[in-house]
């Protein structure tokens, strides 16, 4: 493998969007949400409760800084709405604490919850989320309440991390990670380490052994389904089952994941990352109709 | 009597020569690819370092992660029995064993003997093994032989979130960039990892003489974090820690030739 090149595999495209049919100057509230997670970080513009622009883009090194650029990519698209005529920033993910320009922070489990249910239509009562650093099952009701939530974070395994370590362990972009795990003659079996580094070693012995690399794609995208079940299982699912986080654009992980649970997936046209940011925006839309402003 | 032990790592290979009781030769290469080729190799370097030809060997022990896949196998020793005799070669006042390699921590109970009376295993997750140092190390561009000595210059004790080595390496670039000093950040990364082996020993008790073996125990930064984690006065290091298995297996090949 060539030096230079290696490392960056994980690389997944960042991406911004707006939506023409909306303008700015007609809202009566306009409310962002910023959700900044360990290995990306995503902002959504809402007027009135619905999306009018969006950035997603890879977490840097500081918490606030990640932050602004994700606000700044989303306001990009905007052209000329200056940032203050937002009538109230939340802030939620791993690193809400530390975003300054937030009005509040709500937590990520509630944050999804309510995301989901804008992404995905009113029928989800199951929300998954598989992020770069942890795995969520969350139960909700009709208005995208929190009833039960379980979360893995101590551990990488199952998660996008883990995703990305093997992508770059074997030379394949994240992205196609899915689709090239599917391109094996017969399925084998899942890598059996729960710990990457484990999972790691054993593909290179799977390879060793005269293995493809389709093959250990192949068996890591099924020990990551396992892993994840394994909470969703604890937890107990009900239909309208939405996936969100970065993991929900693997297929190769979610068509395997989708057998074990017996369910059919809801399927979105958006960005599944966006979720938490798109809940963090709703919950300011949602305080704004309560008279909240922005400490100014 | 000459028997060999050979001890096929994750990380390395290692033989050992044994004379009456005696160490007198002993090398290590690289596992690598080709696991048959390590064992070959090692095996001829420590035979040629004792001046003894295969033909010599009354017996080899063999033992480590890579035994089932190796061909000319002829006494399989297991591991955690390779460990406390090779301990108590070195120590006999050996009670307490601890072996930190490249992936796996594992902790035995030995009695005078060196026989086997308890041990506990860690190979679930790799947060208390070699790996964890080594891939800090690469995130904080400190040369690994490097990270123990900078660990004992620290004075600051900051607590570290992550459990997981792949989480870890993100927590510590987040370090690195906000500021902290790399001595601080190897000391924290050395009492994050003491802190997973110990709990792994703990789940066998602590008796003394504590003794650490494996690669892992060549880095004074992290004897001495699960030295103070354990309150202990002292944790024996044999001279050629990574060794102890190999002589283990050596010396169980003797008592068994």
């Amino acid at each position: 493998m060539n030096e230079g090149q290696a490392g960056e595999f994980w690389r997944w495209p960042e991406s911004n969007w707006k939506d023409p049919d909306v303008n700015w100057r007609e809202a009566r509230f306009i409310t962002g949400g910023i959700d900044v997670g360990s290995v990306s970080s995503q902002a959504v513009i809402m007027a009135d409760g619905r999306i009018m622009a969006y950035g997603n883009m890879r977490t840097g090194p500081d918490g606030p800084g990640s932050a602004r650029n994700a606000l700044s990519f989303a306001l990009d698209d905007l052209g000329d709405m200056p940032e203050d005529r937002m009538d109230y920033l939340v802030g939620t993910g791993y690193g809400r604490v530390n975003i300054p320009m937030a009005d509040r922070s709500v937590t990520e489990i509630a944050c999804h919850a309510r995301g989901a249910g804008y992404i995905y239509g009113p029928g989800v009562r199951t929300v998954l989320d598989v992020g770069g650093q942890d795995i969520k099952a969350i139960t909700c009701d009709e208005r995208g309440k929190v009833v039960n939530f379980l979360m893995n974070d101590k551990c990488a395994a199952g998660t996008g991390r883990g995703v990305e370590v093997f992508s770059d362990l074997l030379g394949v972009p994240v992205q196609e990670v899915g689709e090239r795990s599917f391109q094996v003659k017969e399925e084998p079996e899942a890598v059996s380490a729960t710990c990457v580094v484990y999972a790691k070693t054993e593909a290179q012995e799977l390879l060793r052994a005269g293995g493809s690399v389709e093959e250990a794609l192949a068996a890591y995208c099924r020990a990551t389904a396992e892993r994840i079940f394994a909470i969703l299982d604890k937890l107990g699912v009900t239909a309208g089952f939405a996936v969100t986080g970065g993991m929900a654009k693997n297929r190769g992980v979610i068509d395997r994941l989708m057998p074990m649970v017996g369910l059919e997936f809801m399927k979105t046209e958006w960005d599944t990352q966006i979720a938490g940011a798109a809940g963090a925006a709703l919950f300011g839309h949602a305080l704004c109709l309560k008279g909240k402003k922005r400490r100014k | 009597m000459i028997t060999a032990g050979i001890d096929c790592g994750t990380g390395n290979t290692k033989a050992t020569i044994l004379k009456d009781g005696e160490i007198t030769g002993k090398a290590k290469v690289l596992t690598g690819f080709d696991r048959d080729k390590a064992v070959e190799d090692s095996l001829d370097k420590a035979l040629k370092a004792a001046g003894v030809g295969r033909e010599d060997l009354h017996r080899i022990g063999w033992t480590g992660s890579g035994i089932n896949d190796v061909k000319m196998a002829d006494l399989e020793v297991n591991e955690v029995k390779a460990m406390g005799k090779g301990a108590n070669f070195c120590f006999p006042g050996a009670r307490t064993v601890v072996d930190v390699g490249a992936e796996e921590g594992r902790a035995a109970r030995i009695d005078a003997q060196g026989n086997t009376q308890d041990f506990a295993v860690n190979e679930k997750c790799a947060a208390g093994a070699g790996v964890f140092i080594e891939t800090m190390s690469r995130a904080l561009e400190i040369p690994l032989e490097e990270m123990g000595p900078l660990a004992l210059t620290s004075e600051k004790s900051i607590p570290m979130n992550a459990q997981c080595v792949v989480f870890a390496e993100s927590e510590v670039v987040g370090l690195i960039h906000s500021g902290t000093e790399k001595k601080d950040i190897s000391r924290a990364i050395h009492e994050a990892m003491a802190g997973r082996i110990v709990s792994t020993i703990r789940r066998i008790g602590v008796n003394e003489d504590v003794v650490m073996i494996g690669g892992v125990a060549y880095n004074p930064g992290f004897v001495e974090a699960v030295r103070r984690e354990l309150k202990l006065r002292d944790i024996h290091v044999p001279e050629d820690p990574e060794y102890t298995a190999s002589v283990g297996a050596a010396v169980v090949a003797a008592e068994e030739a």
